[in-house]
């Protein structure tokens, strides 16, 4: 019954470049490493040093100016509640991987959607790539995060980039071939340039959607920083972890309802940027 | 055609044709076969668009380019600025041949040349009006205050002025597509390219439009090239006419020309539709007027001038030929009894006026029960003629014969 086809090495293969690429370009990823490392303790520092109700107030009045009073009354509460149960500092650190890994994600993200959206052939190639992304398990990715960039935060960034960036450039794909054909006529027949016409027709007539695609990279950002702990991430995710390992569920529940206070408040304040305020004559 | 006078060509189209698929040398072979386009399509699955179009544009004009839809009108105007790019054939503008341009001569061609209205605005949403009127002198990199101040003045010229702050969202269509005109006035480039232009509005804003887009071409004289599927538009609005049919040229020249002499079949059933009373206007129905009485005459010499040229009313012009008014007989009968020694008195103003470009059917409107002639004057009041009842009647039964 059994016929005799050798196992294809795929791991070996996947493996072997892995080392080759940790062994080669440690200077790279030692470089990226300490890069990342500064920018987190930065930010992270930063929104430590201020004041509990000083952060919740900026906070609040952010909420309230971009979407309404009762988001800021929301955001309020729901900081409160976490500074209550002793989660602040941990909100904070989950917070700051989740920004930073944004930004780094979009910066990346905008260039690939825009050349995407430009060009067929690279649509081609990377839509599949996309693909495999966003459905090859998120924990998968932790494990080479680490023999790159060891244990850490570092690791937690750069998995959580990669995991949460297809979205963003998918997004920007779309807004930007949404832009309807008359409109690229129009600027064609005034004689726009190619960059003309990305930086002041195509780009902002896409915004609504690459705003889409941003505040669906936040929320894959967060849910994966989570998931991060396991290679030490700090923040709620570690939190989460250690009641796992201490088994209580309590412990647990509080982390994890700190997770869905950031995730409603980062998702209603990127929703509320998604719409464009209608100016009156 | 009557294209060999002396008035400027500002546009030169020769042997243009597109064919739409992958081996257009193909399809141009058939062409220069005699093969047709649903031939030339079964045969090889390639497009002929347009085929072998010849034509020239002359400086100032408004040259309307009609055809049903698949005629190639679209394509044409599309080419003329390479949106389109032609397979074969030369299009000729001050001395550039378009379609051999490289990609930043083609830029800067249609940054001075050619700017585009098209049939559904294409307004950009997230742009003011004041900001969709300076696009084109954006684009082209002119500073932002004169680029404000030319967008404003075309606004003002369309009628918007006070809507510059608005999105064009706001606006009804008909203001929408005076925003579009806008933005291509503003761009000051040497032709207006107009696709379409009006076709989206409904009847009487279309109406509307028409008129002041004549009113607009006669004051800045600016080459257009309108491009329409309704010959009532083309007729009312075009200096000339080029209709299009299959991808080829079947007829060019004045509305009156096509319309009175048909080159075909097509043609023939096309103008089958068309209100021949408005393609005559009142200068082919006006007549000399053979006698007007000056305001300082006196009665009696009016009363011998009617009566030598047996009318019942006489239309008083002033010094320079600028009209006055009308007197009719019984008044100037009464005051040469009651030895006055002027009709200055006498003058009424209650008589039909009409212009020289006025159509024909707006004309039988006109006529009151007082039965005056019609006086037809120029821009500065000047009488020009008369246009009297029968005449109208007598052109309306020519046309119906032709």
């Amino acid at each position: 019954m059994a016929i005799d086809i050798p196992r294809i090495p795929l791991g070996d293969a996947i493996e072997g470049g892995l080392d080759f690429l940790t062994s080669h370009y440690s200077n790279v990823t030692r470089g990226i490493s300490s890069v990342t490392q500064t920018g987190i303790s930065a930010l992270n520092d930063g929104l430590m040093w201020l004041p509990e109700w000083a952060l919740m107030a900026i906070i609040a009045v952010i909420c309230w100016r971009v979407a309404n009073l009762k988001l800021g009354i929301g955001a309020v509460l729901g900081l409160a509640l976490i500074w209550n149960l002793g989660l602040w500092d941990p909100m904070i650190e989950t917070l700051t991987l989740v920004v930073i890994a944004t930004v780094v994600a979009v910066v990346i993200a905008m260039p690939f959607g825009v050349f995407a959206a430009i060009s067929d052939r690279f649509y081609g190639f990377i839509m599949p790539v996309l693909d495999f992304m966003q459905t090859m398990p998120a924990f998968v990715y932790l494990i080479p995060a680490i023999p790159f960039f060891g244990i850490g935060s570092v690791s937690a960034i750069f998995a959580t980039v990669i995991f949460s960036m297809p979205p963003a450039i998918r997004f920007t794909t779309l807004g930007i071939r949404q832009v309807p054909n008359d409109l690229i006529e129009a600027a064609d027949a005034f004689g726009a340039t190619r960059t003309q016409k990305l930086i002041k027709i195509q780009f902002p007539l896409s915004l609504p959607t690459i705003m889409a695609g941003i505040n669906q990279t936040i929320m894959l950002a967060l849910s994966m920083v989570v998931i991060a702990a396991m290679i030490g991430a700090d923040g709620l995710g570690s939190e989460v972890w250690r009641a796992i390992q201490r088994l209580r569920p309590g412990d647990g529940f509080e982390a994890g309802i700190a997770v869905v206070i950031l995730a409603m408040l980062l998702d209603r304040i990127t929703q509320a940027l998604r719409k464009p305020r209608k100016k009156t004559s | 055609m009557t294209e060999t006078d002396e008035t400027n060509i500002k546009i030169q189209v020769r042997g243009l044709s597109k064919v739409f698929g992958s081996q257009p040398k193909k399809a141009l072979e058939l062409r220069n076969q005699g093969k047709k386009r649903p031939e030339i399509l079964e045969k090889t699955g390639q497009t002929l668009g347009l085929s072998n179009i010849d034509f020239d544009v002359r400086e100032g004009e408004l040259l309307v380019i009609m055809g049903l839809s698949g005629s190639g009108k679209s394509t044409l105007i599309r080419c003329l600025n390479r949106l389109i790019e032609p397979t074969e054939g030369d299009i000729v503008i001050d001395g550039q041949n378009i379609p051999k341009l490289n990609e930043k001569e083609l830029l800067e061609c249609r940054r001075r040349h050619f700017s585009m209205v098209f049939q559904n605005f294409a307004l950009f949403p997230h742009k003011t009006v004041q900001e969709n009127a300076e696009y084109g002198l954006e684009v082209r990199g002119v500073e932002k205050s004169s680029r404000v101040q030319s967008a404003r003045n075309s606004l003002k010229q369309v009628g918007l002025d006070g809507w510059e702050d608005a999105y064009p969202s706001q606006l009804s269509g008909g203001m929408q597509q005076r925003v579009g005109l806008a933005r291509a006035l503003a761009n000051d480039a040497t032709v207006m390219l107009m696709d379409e232009a009006f076709s989206a509005l409904d009847p009487l804003i279309r109406k509307d439009m028409q008129q002041e887009l004549l009113e607009l071409q006669h004051r800045m004289k600016k080459t257009t090239i309108f491009i329409t599927h309704d010959l009532d538009e083309a007729i009312s609005i075009g200096d000339r006419i080029i209709l299009l049919k299959d991808g080829e040229v079947v007829q060019s020249g004045t509305p009156e020309e096509i319309l009175t002499r048909p080159a075909d079949d097509y043609v023939a059933r096309f103008v089958e539709g068309v209100d021949m009373s408005r393609v005559f206007t009142a200068n082919s129905a006006m007549r000399p007027v053979r006698a007007t009485a000056r305001d300082g005459d006196g009665p009696r010499t009016v009363l011998r001038k009617m009566s030598d040229n047996g009318l019942d009313s006489i239309y008083v012009i002033g010094r320079d030929r600028t009209l006055m008014g009308i007197v009719n007989v019984d008044d100037v009968d009464a005051a040469a009894k009651a030895g006055k020694d002027t009709i200055s008195e006498l003058i009424q103003n209650d008589f039909p006026k009409a212009g020289p470009d006025e159509p024909m059917n707006n004309l039988f409107a006109m006529f009151t029960e007082k039965s005056y002639p019609i006086a037809i004057v120029d821009d500065n009041q000047r009488l020009l003629g008369v246009v009297v009842k029968g005449a109208v009647l007598e052109k309306l039964a020519e046309a119906g014969e032709h």
